[in-house]
């Protein structure tokens, strides 16, 4: 539910980084956080255990500059990734205008990932949406563990678990190191404000 | 769904924030929706505060609040509001898609605070639809 505020020239819109546990939501955004540093004007919120999990979320707004003579701010959330949790990740999903679903690429992951996508469905169907119509983004995290001999699920197991009907754009990409993090964001940013222009048209 | 603001129904909401809340000498006031945007703001300045990052918690913390009436059988709780030494914090929920936030110092009693917010609300959900 994006707000565009007429007097001010200004459109608000909220992404929301979804998938399992460990999988990386979080530091996708630590890392647009040091990234950006300089376009953040307030420090980024974490609601954590004392155990270093996400508890309820991650906040972090920021601004894209102007598009079409608006001033386009993001609000960036996490969803705390534990299956536990899944009253406090229905209640981030409110509202939501696009999804970065981020995966966890090792191999002993598989199950999680196929399970939180199913449960991104089921909660974006208490708000009567579904994975089709919200402006979605699929990030394949922790490729770097390649280097390290870790088995890691091939991209094409990973297309084929959970973008076989989406067919949503897909990074691989390491959001401890940063290859493809920012990309990430952008794609679904521009998928937004996209998706925004056509319901108000 | 989105809602679009244009020129006169935002300025009709910060007039009411101004003479029926600023005016009453509260700090901040905030009208956010349920997903942690902003709506409107008012702030006598002194003191600034992170706006953004309070809608979002103030969002989140109102909705799980809710989801936990309806855990033990309340459709709502009446009241939502934090105490501090110096600054407090109230909630209320002004449709089902929107939220006023207003931060205010000891020197205004909770009661009149709740009355003013109530006439608020009311002519709010007038320009917001019910």
């Amino acid at each position: 539910m994006a707000i565009i505020n007429l007097k001010k020239g200004e459109v608000q819109a909220k992404i929301v980084y979804y998938g399992p546990g460990r999988g990386g939501k979080t530091t996708n955004l630590e890392y647009i956080y040091r990234k950006f540093h300089d376009r953040i004007k307030t420090e980024m919120v974490t609601i954590k255990t004392h155990g270093d999990r996400t508890l309820f979320f991650d906040f972090l707004p920021i601004e894209i500059g102007k598009i079409k003579g608006f001033d386009i701010r993001i609000q960036l959330y996490t969803v705390p990734g534990q299956v536990k949790y899944d009253a406090t990740r229905r209640l981030v999903l409110r509202g939501v205008d696009g999804v970065v679903f981020v995966a966890d690429s090792l191999a002993v992951r598989r199950k999680e990932n196929i399970l939180s996508l199913k449960n991104l469905a089921d909660n974006l169907a208490t708000y009567k949406k579904s994975l089709f119509d919200v402006p979605m983004v699929l990030q394949y995290n922790k490729r770097d563990l390649q280097e390290e001999g870790i088995p890691l699920l091939s991209l094409e197991a990973l297309e084929k678990d959970l973008n076989t009907r989406l067919k949503a754009p897909s990074f691989e990409a390491s959001a401890l190191k940063g290859p493809n993090v920012v990309q990430t964001m952008k794609r679904i940013i521009v998928m937004t404000i996209d998706s925004l222009r056509r319901d108000l048209t | 769904m989105h809602y679009v603001f244009d020129r006169e129904h935002l300025t009709a909401i910060e007039d009411i924030l101004e003479r029926d809340l600023m005016d009453l000498g509260v700090h901040s006031v905030f009208l956010i929706d349920m997903a942690g945007n902003i709506v409107a703001t008012k702030e006598t300045g002194q003191g600034e505060h992170d706006i953004y990052s309070l809608a979002a918690l103030a969002a989140g913390n109102f909705g799980a609040v809710s989801t936990m009436a309806k855990l033990i059988g309340e459709e709502e709780f009446s009241l939502l509001f934090h105490r501090g030494k110096k600054e407090s914090i109230h909630f209320s929920k002004v449709t089902g898609d929107f939220l006023l936030i207003t931060i205010f110092g000891k020197e205004l009693s909770l009661g009149f605070l709740r009355l003013k917010v109530a006439e608020a609300t009311e002519k709010m959900v007038a320009i917001l639809g019910a």
